[in-house]
């Protein structure tokens, strides 16, 4: 069997800049080289380049690590037959935690099942994530100041719904912005383009963030599309777009935070595509070693996004032991809460599965129910 | 009062919903044409180009975004050009627009309108001429319309506007401009999910919808002159249906032919037909009639009459119940 091997990510240096959009003045316009060197500001080795703020990003790993307590936890659970298929995000947590910090409580965020880091980080509650996880529906609705939508399962439809939320902030003046979170695989579903199209067309305070995490279940980016980077798809649409090592939080925070803040300044959406890598399986009923090498995952883990920000942190002295035990306990604390709160909720009652199809539930509903309760109790 | 026909008692209802601030008309060539049909006319020239809004073409993107709106509290209204042309978008209506209320558990809702011009008889081009209704009738939490006349046209479409779900309005394209009637110039709602009972009648009840209905009136007069007494329901809401006066008049009648213009397999004449077997078998004097479009696809214009029910059909299926 034949393993493609991914493209590797720029080790150390800043490097990468954020495409602008062509002015098009007609044909013939020349369009600025794209860079496939992604935007990185801290090297896996823990250097940096540039100054970091380092409160900001104590918080960021602080955040990364409550995330990785909680998809190894939803892992374990899985295994134990607690929660329902689970889709691991190993790996991403500087992709997610960094692209969601870049948001206001106000803004709109849209994504992928693989995205609770995300979800959580813009005010998801673990609990909530977890109900779903264990097959409830009502794992699906945060609290009402939350701007989350429940994950997509769908790939790729969910883009175009931050299209219309960001329009919609638009037509109401609220300033507010929309992220969409997806897959490279989702870049090659026919919705991306619509997504995209119709944001560009409208200018839509819309950012479109792809976690180009290497795999499309058993498909490698590199058969995903002969484009040399997602990054570049932009063009096409007349959109700036950015690529930024998606295992390094702060430069991937940077862009999403100059990409959110064009978006809220009326000059429309941005792509982002954070290059980083699925460390897990596709979903805990998916067997990764199929289809690529353990040393590709390996080499993946020396880039591991926690671990940088580890060694930076302590070369500055801004990280010990007693912080990291702190931390770890405090996550493994509300991850085990949240799992309790989960856990507490008892399964929708008999005949219940009616109400949530429409606001009240129609004659025809109601009779079904009644039928389905006949069954139940004889 | 004003004379209307169907497309400009849509007009009429688009025109009064588009008052309110959260309403938006989003589709292909709607604005500065007033759309194919010419239903949305003045609309973008009265409230402006980012109320009523010329889209790119891509059907799945348009009711897309108009979830997207819908979901941020807007209450949009969503144009496909033709029916045949609704299918790129069905991805995100069962996959969405029809789901996120359950998804959500009531967090998140989707209150938008679909509107889809639908049906055979102008002898237009492949995809322009389908009655795909039961396609959308057999997706879980969605609320289908067909207005038969202008009456119902504008109320209707101003009771979907103002639904908490999300509602598929299809408008029968040959109905559009072939009626006239008084129409009141001032907002008003006919309730979704009760069928209306165009006559009363004691020997056969016909059940009909949307450009059917027509026909079905024309069938019900020809009845009439030779004395046979109909009753015709015009059901105005696919889902949900109006179970309870189809149920009651066939209890009355005994008899039933019901009318679809789409094709027969697993249509909505099926769904009345067995409502009617499980709540009103014992009340029937004859084996109930279907009269349908055939499972074929729509023939274009030279052959479209051989697929199209007309009230010839009716009328036999009518006499066949009688005769039983």
């Amino acid at each position: 069997m034949a393993f493609t091997s991914r493209a590797e990510v720029g080790e150390t240096g800043a490097s990468g800049t954020l495409h602008t959009a062509p002015t098009v003045s007609g044909c013939g316009t020349s369009l600025p080289p794209m860079s496939a060197v992604p935007l990185q500001i801290l090297a896996p080795s823990g250097d940096a380049a540039g100054s970091i703020d380092t409160a900001e990003l104590r918080d960021l790993y602080a955040a990364m690590i409550e995330a990785r307590a909680y998809d190894t936890k939803a892992s374990a659970m899985q295994r134990q037959g607690r929660l329902a298929t689970y889709s691991p995000f190993e790996g991403q947590e500087a992709a997610q935690i960094g692209a969601a910090s870049a948001l206001e409580p106000q803004d709109w965020l849209v994504a992928t099942y693989r995205d609770a880091a995300a979800m959580w980080f813009h005010g998801y509650p673990w609990a909530a994530l977890f109900l779903g996880r264990t097959g409830d529906e009502r794992g699906g609705a945060p609290p009402a100041e939350v701007n989350v939508l429940p994950s997509s399962i769908t790939v790729g439809g969910h883009m175009i719904h931050a299209v219309g939320i960001g329009w919609a902030q638009i037509l109401k003046g609220t300033g507010a912005v929309a992220m969409t979170m997806f897959g490279d695989g989702a870049t090659s579903e026919g919705d991306f383009h619509e997504a995209m199209n119709f944001a560009a067309v409208y200018s839509t305070p819309t950012v479109f963030f792809c976690e180009n995490n290497g795999w499309a279940i058993s498909m490698p980016r590199e058969r995903q599309t002969v484009s040399e980077t997602i990054a570049s798809k932009a063009v096409a649409y007349g959109m700036p777009s950015a690529l930024v090592d998606g295992n390094d939080v702060v430069a991937v925070r940077r862009a999403a935070v100059e990409a959110v803040a064009r978006a809220r300044a009326g000059s429309g959406p941005t792509l982002i595509e954070a290059v980083t890598y699925r460390l897990g399986p596709h979903t805990t009923t998916d067997d990764a070693a199929r289809y690529r090498h353990d040393d590709d995952v390996d080499a993946w883990r020396k880039r591991d996004p926690v671990d940088r920000v580890r060694r930076y942190l302590e070369a500055q002295g801004a990280w010990d032991g007693a912080w990291q035990a702190e931390l770890v306990d405090g996550a493994a604390r509300r991850i085990e809460e949240a799992v309790a709160d989960a856990e507490a909720v008892p399964a929708l009652g008999a005949g219940e599965i009616f109400d949530g199809m429409f606001h009240s539930p129609t004659t025809a509903l109601e009779h079904q129910r009644a039928l389905l309760l006949e069954e139940i109790e004889s | 009062m004003t004379v209307r026909n169907l497309a400009q008692a849509v007009n009429s209802a688009l025109d009064l919903a588009l008052l309110s601030p959260d309403v938006v008309l989003l589709g292909q060539d709607v604005g500065t044409t007033g759309g194919v049909f010419r239903v949305s006319d003045g609309l973008q020239a009265k409230y402006g180009s980012d109320r009523v809004i010329d889209t790119p073409v891509a059907e799945s993107g348009i009711v897309g975004a108009a979830f997207g709106m819908a979901i941020a509290g807007m209450r949009p209204i969503a144009e496909l050009q033709f029916m045949g042309f609704s299918y790129p978008a069905f991805d995100q209506v069962i996959s969405h627009v029809s789901r996120i209320r359950n998804r959500s558990h009531h967090r998140f809702t989707a209150p938008l309108v679909i509107r889809i011009p639908y049906g055979a008889g102008i002898g237009a081009a492949e995809h322009h001429s389908e009655s795909a209704e039961a396609i959308y009738v057999h997706t879980p939490g969605l609320k289908v319309v067909v207005p038969a006349t202008p009456y119902d046209a504008k109320g209707l479409l101003l009771a979907a506007v103002a639904d908490p779900d999300p509602v598929v309005f299809l408008e029968p394209i040959r109905a559009y401009r072939a009626v006239k009637e008084d129409v009141p110039d001032e907002p008003y709602a006919v309730p979704l999910g009760v069928a209306r009972t165009e006559r009363e009648g004691t020997d056969v009840t016909l059940v009909t919808y949307g450009a059917m209905e027509r026909d079905t009136r024309a069938a019900a007069d020809e009845l009439a002159a030779s004395g046979i007494s109909t009753e015709v329901i015009d059901l105005r809401t696919l889902a949900p249906l109006d179970t309870a006066t189809i149920i009651g008049s066939v209890d009355k009648t005994g008899r039933a032919v019901v009318v679809q213009e789409g094709p027969r397999t697993a249509g909505v004449a099926a769904e009345v037909v067995a409502q009617i077997q499980e709540h009103a078998l014992y009340s029937l004097l004859a084996p109930v009639e279907r009269v349908t479009g055939w499972d074929t696809v729509v023939p274009l214009r030279r052959a479209e009459h051989q697929y199209v029910p007309d009230a010839a059909r009716i009328v036999a299926a009518a006499r066949r119940t009688l005769a039983a």
